[in-house]
């Protein structure tokens, strides 16, 4: 009846991972508990959970991101203690739960915090910036983040039944195979993998086609802001590299589920195809996570210098470039496996190739301060913290990518340094500052300033000090994912870096601070303009927070930098003569149910649970059919209403509660809010 | 000016040794202090010994100081950019619509293209000279070793002398080295930092790592990829020892009462990591082509040594 599902599944075996789940647990009750207390079930429900709102889709991804930082920081900051003590000795963490601790932090950053964040982003931004009232296909994006989020799920839920892999975020057969990965651990890494993926390559054919058809009159390809370029590229991307991963995985499932042999060690399997089919997929995901944070970084200085964007022309071509070449190197994760060394220059040659355009594009930003008005806010501060610590990941890179020096450094910590070098500036630092430049956008009032330059400067110190000692361990030869060693030279540097780890936590702390200091004073940082910061872009054009269609009446596009291009000439905010009636989706719970019913299909078939297995997958397929065969409900906002709701201008929270309903006065939400503090 | 001319000079006759001079400063300049505390045989990787890992490191630092020419600029321009033109200055020169300049976009295309031309050509002449299946010029009939990566233990049969080490790699000095890999299950990378390049090892596979062990030295080598609970532990000493001492070494394993018979072999897949090196007197030279072919397929064993 519950398959494999026993008491000895709980996480017995490390009271350090038992109290994890206790936490993970409690905090859930707690949320619950906080929601019945203010009795917000059916908001929560009718509001957000059943939206197709891309706004609200987008700002449900973000908070998902933050929680999986969290986690996936919790992780990273065990990792650093464990290391920094377990010289000739085991450390706190016994190996099996050591093991998984890195598995689950490099898959939850990858793929349940920088791909949620950035998806939660490009889903805010783009439609305001392109001009349209919604993507292309608002019930599949709601359903793309309910499969991301039963991913993530899937990875919490492991904590406290069952184990995570202990094959690393890459899941390398034969290792990940059956005789030597037993247990649930790796079925987990697959489901969450298969499920989340399947949610991704969905939202890349969603952009894909929203950015290809939804643009506003008269914005041509070549007047899209960077922003969506990058959005663009890397919802092609999404759609190209993700089945890559999710062959792998399956195939990898088969392996495990029917006693198939694709990667085993025996057999005729062979596992090198998995690695290639997966870095197939996983080069490409690192620009997928890289792309966005480039056109964000573009927006910010081409806004806060008070200046247009220098060699736009360039920055498109690069990112193109940087889109197609980021399928042509995957091989540079393997030099070391025993290609021949014609294909091995041949790869190294061809990564190398990728530093040009990312170089262009850090000089074009260079070049779009130089004669600019330089406001040196806390993005801004991210943006020049990302440029001086992203040149040397860029060219430890290159490094990397030279075959001879792999065979040295591959699977050291080097690599480590290299790759965090990459994702916390270039990914992570990009992905913070849009969401503080973005937060009056969805939320009608600016996040404090000096929370978010002091939660910077604890980053970019921490990041130095957590990751430099990883270059010097690298020459000393460390190999990556240890649980403990016995060569006492390297301890004085992974204490160094704990050290670096314990500034990030108190970057992360500011985060949080910013957060609440800002909600309480919320009406001294409100957003009354819509523009708070001598924007360029279009989504700068409406109130904050957006109206729920966005945009009363689609504007005409004149330039690359609409907004800019009519504040010159002084029609930034005309009112139009009338309005028309706008048909707009309606919510649905189907997007919910088929997140869940995929939550509960991975589950049962990791537990062998297989009649729980057939029922939810009959679930997700009859939701889809019957979703499918009926028309798309809509509702129409009239022009009276339209009318109201665009006389109510910027300001906190605005329309927050119920965009249609703000009028009738239940203002439990700012009740919520005001009980966090004043 | 002066050192990029001697960037260029050293790279067109493409002999690394010229260039040793410049990497050696640089890297100096930068490990100098590191070493201070402790000592240059704790960085390996660029105090290195064996011919090969030498080259690699100069390698690295080469590319380190081309790449320095677009990097430092960034640096200072991060810095000194946002301090020149920051708003509260109101510079006069402020031009809200410069977004446009052939010369500058040709320059910052055609520099890092540059660059990546320069380091290209070197990959692709080190990628050849360093291949680890190059078969080596040098003088001498090559020693032959046949690694086995088992949980987590490295068996090294030596096929010309019929013997065989559990945890213990002994090179003669004056001899390149022909090195066949393979594992009994996992995937694993054989790592000596300092001697040589690393590859991987895989079941049902012979992969190959072909080097010159320079002079006498002692290093530690051990497996870099991840492969269960007893990684840390995969690890052996390596000695490169004068043609005399590895005659007495061979004659030592020689006397060691252990034989590697398939049972024993069996015996080894289950026993995990092993703190000590065993010798083995006799080991059959065709044992590594069926470990290889897999009819000692190990996967189904390794499940009890695991599961203890
Ligand atoms: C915020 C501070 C962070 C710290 C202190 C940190 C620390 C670590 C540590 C200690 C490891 C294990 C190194 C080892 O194998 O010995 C690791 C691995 C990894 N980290 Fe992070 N990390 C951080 C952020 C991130 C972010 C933002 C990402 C991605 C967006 C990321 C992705 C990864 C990946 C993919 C791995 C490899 C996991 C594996 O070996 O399978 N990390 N990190
Ligand atoms: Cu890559
Ligand atoms: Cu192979």
């Amino acid at each position: 009846m519950l398959g494999k599902l026993t008491l000895h599944v709980l996480p017995l075996y490390s009271p350090i991972a038992m109290s994890g789940a206790a936490m993970e647990l409690l905090g859930v009750l707690f949320i619950a508990a906080l929601i019945t207390w203010f009795g917000k079930w059916r908001y929560i429900w009718n509001e957000w959970l059943t939206t197709v709102d891309h706004k609200r889709i987008g700002i449900m991804y973000v908070v998902l991101a933050f929680v999986m930082l969290f986690r996936g920081f919790s992780d990273a900051f065990m990792m650093r203690m464990q290391q920094a003590t377990a010289l000739n000795g085991h450390g706190y963490l016994p190996p099996e739960h050591f093991n998984q601790v890195f598995s689950a932090h490099g898959t939850i950053m990858i793929i349940f915090m920088a791909m949620p964040f950035l998806t939660g982003i490009i889903n805010f931004v783009v439609p305001q910036q392109i001009g349209a009232r919604d993507v292309s296909f608002p019930f599949l994006n709601s359903v793309s983040f309910w499969l991301t989020a039963a991913g993530a799920a899937l990875v919490l839920t492991s904590l406290v039944i069952g184990r995570f892999t202990t094959a690393g975020w890459t899941a390398y057969p034969p290792f990940s195979e059956l005789p030597t990965s037993p247990g649930s651990g790796t079925d987990y890494w697959i489901w969450a993998v298969l499920v989340s993926g399947v949610g991704s390559t969905l939202t890349g054919v969603n952009f894909v086609v929203t950015i290809i058809k939804r643009r506003a009159p008269g914005m041509s390809l070549m007047q899209m802001p960077l922003f969506t370029w990058a959005a663009f590229i890397t919802a092609i991307l999404m759609v190209f590299a993700f089945p890559g991963v999710t062959v792998a995985a399956a195939l990898l499932g088969f392996d495990r589920f029917l006693g198939m042999h694709f990667f085993t060690a025996d057999a005729g399997g062979n596992a090198m195809n998995y690695i290639n089919l997966f870095w197939l997929w996983g080069h490409p995901e690192v620009y997928i996570v890289i792309l966005p944070s480039f056109g964000i970084f573009s927006e910010l200085v081409a806004t806060f210098s008070s200046k247009r964007l220098f060699g736009y022309v360039s920055l498109v071509y690069a990112t193109m470039v940087i889109g197609i070449l980021s399928f042509t190197v995957w091989l540079h994760h393997f030099f070391t496996m025993g290609s021949s060394a014609d294909v091995n220059s041949f790869f190294g040659i061809a990564t190398m190739v990728i530093a040009v355009p990312t170089g262009v594009k850090i000089y074009d930003w260079l070049l779009t301060m130089y004669r600019g008005r330089i406001r040196l806010t806390s993005h801004m501060h991210w943006t020049l913290g990302f440029m001086v610590a992203f040149v040397i990941g860029g060219m430890t890179g290159v490094l990397l990518a030279i075959p001879p020096v792999d065979y040295v450094m591959h699977n050291t910590l080097f690599l480590v340094a290299h790759f965090h070098n990459m994702l916390i500036p270039g990914s992570l630092f990009g992905l913070l500052a849009g969401y503080q430049y973005w937060f009056p956008k969805a939320f009608g009032f600016r996040l404090d300033e000096w929370w978010g330059k002091t939660s910077f400067w604890f980053w970019f110190v921490g990041f130095y000090v957590a990751f430099m000692p990883l270059y010097v361990l690298g020459f000393m030869g460390m190999p990556r994912r240890m649980d403990y060693y016995q060569n006492p030279a390297w301890q004085p540097w992974l204490i160094v870096a704990a050290i670096g780890a314990v500034l990030i936590a108190i970057g992360i702390l500011c985060l949080a601070i910013q957060l609440v200091v800002s909600i309480r004073r919320r009406e001294e940082l409100a957003d009354l303009t819509g523009d708070p910061w001598d924007a360029r872009t279009l989504e700068w054009m409406n109130a904050s927070p957006a109206p729920l269609y966005n945009f009363a009446v689609v504007p005409e596009i004149h330039d690359r930098e609409e907004l800019a291009w009519r504040k010159e000439r002084g029609i930034s905010h005309d009112a139009p003569a009338h309005y028309t009636p706008i048909e707009m989706p309606c919510n649905t719970s189907t997007g919910v149910l088929i997140g869940g019913a995929a939550f509960v299909l991975g589950f049962a078939v990791i537990w062998n649970i297989w009649w729980l297995a057939i029922l939810a997958f009959a679930g997700v397929i009859a939701a889809t059919i019957v979703k499918g065969s009926v028309p798309e409900e809509e509702y129409t906002i009239t022009p009276d209403q339209i009318a109201a709701l665009e006389s109510r201008g910027s300001g906190p929270l605005l329309g927050f509660l119920s965009p249609l309903e703000d009028e009738r006065g239940d203002h439990s939400t700012h009740g919520l809010l005001n009980s966090i503090g004043d | 000016m002066r050192s990029l001319y001697r960037v260029v000079k050293n790279l067109l006759p493409l002999n690394i040794n010229l260039s040793r001079a410049g990497a050696l400063t640089a890297f100096m300049a930068m490990a100098l202090p590191l070493a201070g505390c402790t000592g240059s045989s704790d960085y390996p990787v660029i105090f290195p010994h064996g011919p090969d890992a030498i080259t690699e490191r100069d390698l690295l630092f080469i590319a380190v100081a081309i790449m320095l020419i677009v990097v430092i600029p960034v640096f200072v321009l991060a810095v000194w950019l946002p301090l020149r033109y920051r708003a509260s200055r109101e510079a006069p020169d402020y031009d809200p619509n410069w977004d446009h300049s052939h010369r500058a976009e040709v320059v910052i295309w055609l520099v890092p293209a540059l660059i990546v031309c320069a380091i290209g050509s070197l990959v692709w002449i080190y990628t050849h000279r360093l291949d680890p299946y190059r078969s080596q010029m040098a003088e001498g009939k090559p020693v032959v070793v046949q690694a086995v990566s088992i949980d987590w233990k490295w068996l090294f049969i030596y096929p010309q002398q019929h013997l065989a080490t559990v945890n213990e790699l002994v090179l003669p000095t004056d001899r390149p080295v022909s090195l066949r890999l393979t594992s009994t299950d996992v995937m694993t990378s054989f790592f000596v930092p300092g001697l040589t390049s690393q590859i991987y090892a895989m079941a049902g596979m012979g992969t190959r790592l072909n080097f010159q062990p320079g002079p006498v030295e002692t290093y530690t080598g051990r497996n870099s990829l991840f492969d269960g609970k007893g990684f840390p532990d995969q690890k052996f000493p390596v000695r490169i020892v004068t043609a005399e001492n590895f005659k007495n070494w061979i004659d030592t394993v020689r006397k060691a009462p252990l034989q590697l018979t398939p049972h024993k072999y069996q015996m080894l897949s289950k026993s995990g990591a092993m703190p000590h090196p065993l010798h083995f007197s006799s080991a059959d030279p065709e044992l590594f082509a069926r470990i290889v072919k897999g009819e000692h397929s190990a996967a189904s064993m390794i499940v009890s040594s695991r599961s203890k």
